[in-house]
């Protein structure tokens, strides 16, 4: 019984007749903490995209629990969450009913919202519409979720944009918190994190085209 | 059992066996289509009511038929393509739509002109033929599909959703004519039961879908090559070709 | 924090349909359009071909769907796009939960929104095009059951071209031709009322299409979705 949560097999990306990575493979252990680096336009976005199954890999495949993941679709959702560029929010309905709608589909639905929107300093704006939330702060009713994940792998493009450094460190804390109970995170992120180095695995896609 | 064909799932060689098979459809499809232009041209009797002008049913029925059987083709490689995840079959797929689109064009403008004569009308409402004009507008939504993505890869995902939703309209082409009064005729050409055409009008017939059918292969076999060609671009197998071919 | 709970079919179903519901009050205008777009139309129809009475009345039912047909098409547009947009599509093919129920429920919640208002205000519009009163059972039955299958033929279309800049007039390609059993039987059912002729069989076959088209064209949608997220 392996103790591999996901494992990237051979991956290769092509866009725009560029190959952006080629033979890419790793394994993500429980307790990992990956960042993924490289300069704009070298893929992380892509790679992160082809981890979570929303696009397909030009050859290569990505495997949960030793299955790809095209054949356990359901299984590997139950636990993952992917937050991407988009926040996923809609600004027609209020800070409660997008956090309560998107932990629902994710099936962590609990009755402890309120602790989440307090954990990403939302409280207070409940009822607001998220159209007159800012940028910000829509990102955050999207990160909120992370505070009730029962997923053990979380896929994250780039989630402190837009976050204060308190928001910054609560994030950071959550994360160590997270792969401390045999969670994964792979991660993509411009600014320097204050983990301690010990925590965390680099790839970078340069090295891989 | 199918060991044989596993080879063939590698574009590089599948381009390989098209380059050998081209030579053999085009041949025997150019000899087949003047031997059937000329016998049903110009060897084949008068038709009793008809006179000449009947002869149009040896681009017509060929034409008619055939473009059927592409769509049906075209169906199965997308088939192949999402339960074997084999990616050459969207390159046979994307190859086939615009011949298939061809076929069913020429087939609608030799159909009009040969029905002002024998109908009294060009064009008519009924089952067989407005289902066929939506088998043109399947495989133009088809070709519409394949050319609004930039990935060819997505594109023939996409394009191959359409194809199967649209798989229900071919079933009804067969047989509006029997499920509906349609001032199309019937079949005459059926699997168990004598045709119920003389045997002087059928054989240049026979041989002229046969000789489409040729052609259609040979044409589909130059798409595929190229479509195979666009799709695998990085690969230094073909660029290996272009160099190659350049240097001439 | 107490154990996360799965949704049951039902009320994923639910919550996914309450919620486009909640987001298109929003959004009146999405609404509305495609009704007064309708409106519109069939009112250019006197206009345009003379009030002469006897014609009108053969061509109403006719002029009737094909204008409900295009006001579907005009809505369509709105079923997947600001989700789209948002990032809220990308989060449901990233459910664990059936992507099948939740585009179910989307399709019903746009059906209530543009298919439900056009049954609601059809006999108006026949009134306006003098059809024969012996027909307007056949227009609302042939209405009540044909306009679910424009909303679900409608969204498999929507749904290959929702990531594509040009989207909305290839749609009208792709979605048209698939709409043409339909149109012919639903008017041929309402001219067989008519002329007080039987038409269960009509009924009976675009009661089929319903059928076929609730119980498949969930498969192609979520598929044509995952194309398009790609």
């Amino acid at each position: 019984m392996s103790s591999v949560l996901l494992r990237a097999n051979q991956l290769t990306c092509i866009r725009d007749d560029r190959i952006l990575f080629d033979q890419l493979s790793f394994d993500l252990s429980p307790g990992s903490l990956l960042q993924i680096e490289g300069a704009n336009g070298t893929g992380k976005t892509s790679l992160l995209r082809i981890l979570a199954g929303l696009t397909l890999p030009y050859e290569g495949d990505v495997q949960y629990n030793a299955l790809p993941i095209m054949q356990c679709r359901d299984d590997y959702y139950q636990d993952l969450t992917f937050i991407g560029h988009l926040a996923g929010v809609k600004g027609e309905l209020s800070t409660l009913e997008n956090l309560s709608f998107n932990l629902a589909i994710q099936g962590d639905r609990t009755a402890n919202i309120e602790q989440a929107i307090e954990q990403v300093s939302l409280t207070g704006f409940e009822e607001a519409s998220a159209s007159h939330l800012s940028a910000g702060q829509n990102r955050r009713i999207a990160l909120a979720r992370l505070w009730q994940s029962t997923s053990k792998i979380w896929i994250l493009d780039e989630p402190f944009t837009a976050i204060d450094k308190a928001g910054v460190a609560k994030l950071e804390s959550l994360f160590l918190e997270h792969i401390q109970n045999g969670g994964a995170i792979i991660f993509t992120s411009h600014q320097e994190l204050q983990i301690a180095q010990q925590h965390l695995t680099r790839i970078n896609l340069e090295q891989h085209d | 059992m199918w060991k044989w064909l596993h080879p063939y799932a590698k574009p590089e060689r599948s381009y390989q066996l098209a380059s050998t098979l081209l030579p053999w459809f085009a041949i025997s499809s150019i000899i087949l289509l003047v031997v059937g232009a000329v016998w049903g041209l110009a060897f084949a009797p008068n038709e009793l009511y008809q006179k000449e002008y009947y002869r149009i049913i040896y681009i017509h029925v060929p034409a008619a038929t055939l473009s059927m059987s592409v769509y049906m083709a075209m169906a199965t490689a997308v088939l192949v393509s999402m339960v074997w995840q084999l990616k050459l079959a969207d390159a046979a797929a994307a190859a086939m739509a615009p011949i298939g689109a061809t076929l069913t064009t020429i087939a609608l403008i030799t159909g009009a002109i040969w029905g002002a004569p024998s109908w009294g009308t060009s064009w008519v409402w009924d089952a067989r033929l407005t289902s066929y004009l939506i088998l043109l507008f399947l495989y133009l939504g088809v070709i519409a599909l394949h050319n609004a993505f930039d990935d060819k890869a997505l594109a023939s995902r996409a394009a191959g959703i359409l194809t199967l939703v649209g798989v229900v309209n071919i079933p009804i082409i067969k047989y509006s004519v029997e499920w509906w009064n349609t001032l199309h005729q019937t079949a005459t050409i059926s699997k168990f039961e004598a045709p119920s055409m003389s045997p002087e009008l059928l054989w240049p017939l026979l041989i002229n879908i046969l000789a489409f059918a040729l052609m259609i292969g040979a044409l589909t076999l130059v798409r595929f090559r190229n479509e195979v060609l666009a799709r695998n671009a990085m690969r230094p197998w073909v660029q290996a070709l272009a160099m190659k071919e350049g240097a001439h | 924090m107490t154990a996360p709970t799965h949704l049951t079919y039902r009320q994923l179903f639910f919550s996914v349909m309450n919620r486009d519901l909640k987001v298109a009050i929003h959004n009146k205008g999405d609404i509305l359009n495609p009704i007064i777009f309708l409106i519109i139309v069939i009112t250019l129809f006197p206009l345009g071909i003379g009030p002469e009475t006897n014609l009108l009345t053969r061509i109403a039912p006719g002029i009737i769907w094909v204008a409900a047909l295009l006001s579907a098409l005009l809505s369509l547009e709105r079923l997947f796009k600001n989700d789209y947009i948002d990032g809220s599509l990308e989060q449901m093919l990233l459910s664990p939960q059936p992507l099948f129920i939740m585009v179910l429920a989307k399709v019903t919640a746009h059906w209530l929104l543009t298919g439900l208002p056009i049954i609601i205000i059809a006999p108006l519009l026949a009134l306006m095009l003098h059809m024969e009163s012996l027909a307007y059972p056949a227009l609302m039955l042939t209405l009540a059951i044909g306009t679910p299958v424009l909303s679900l033929i409608g969204a498999i279309g929507v749904a290959l071209t929702v990531g594509l800049k040009k989207g909305g007039v290839l749609l009208s390609l792709l979605i048209l031709p698939l709409y043409i059993p339909l149109l012919i039987f639903s008017t041929a059912a309402i001219e067989a009322a008519a002329l007080n002729m039987p038409y269960d069989g009509h009924i009976a076959i675009i009661s089929a299409l319903l059928v076929g088209a609730i119980t498949l064209s969930p498969f192609a949608i979520s598929a044509a979705l995952r194309v398009s997220t790609n």
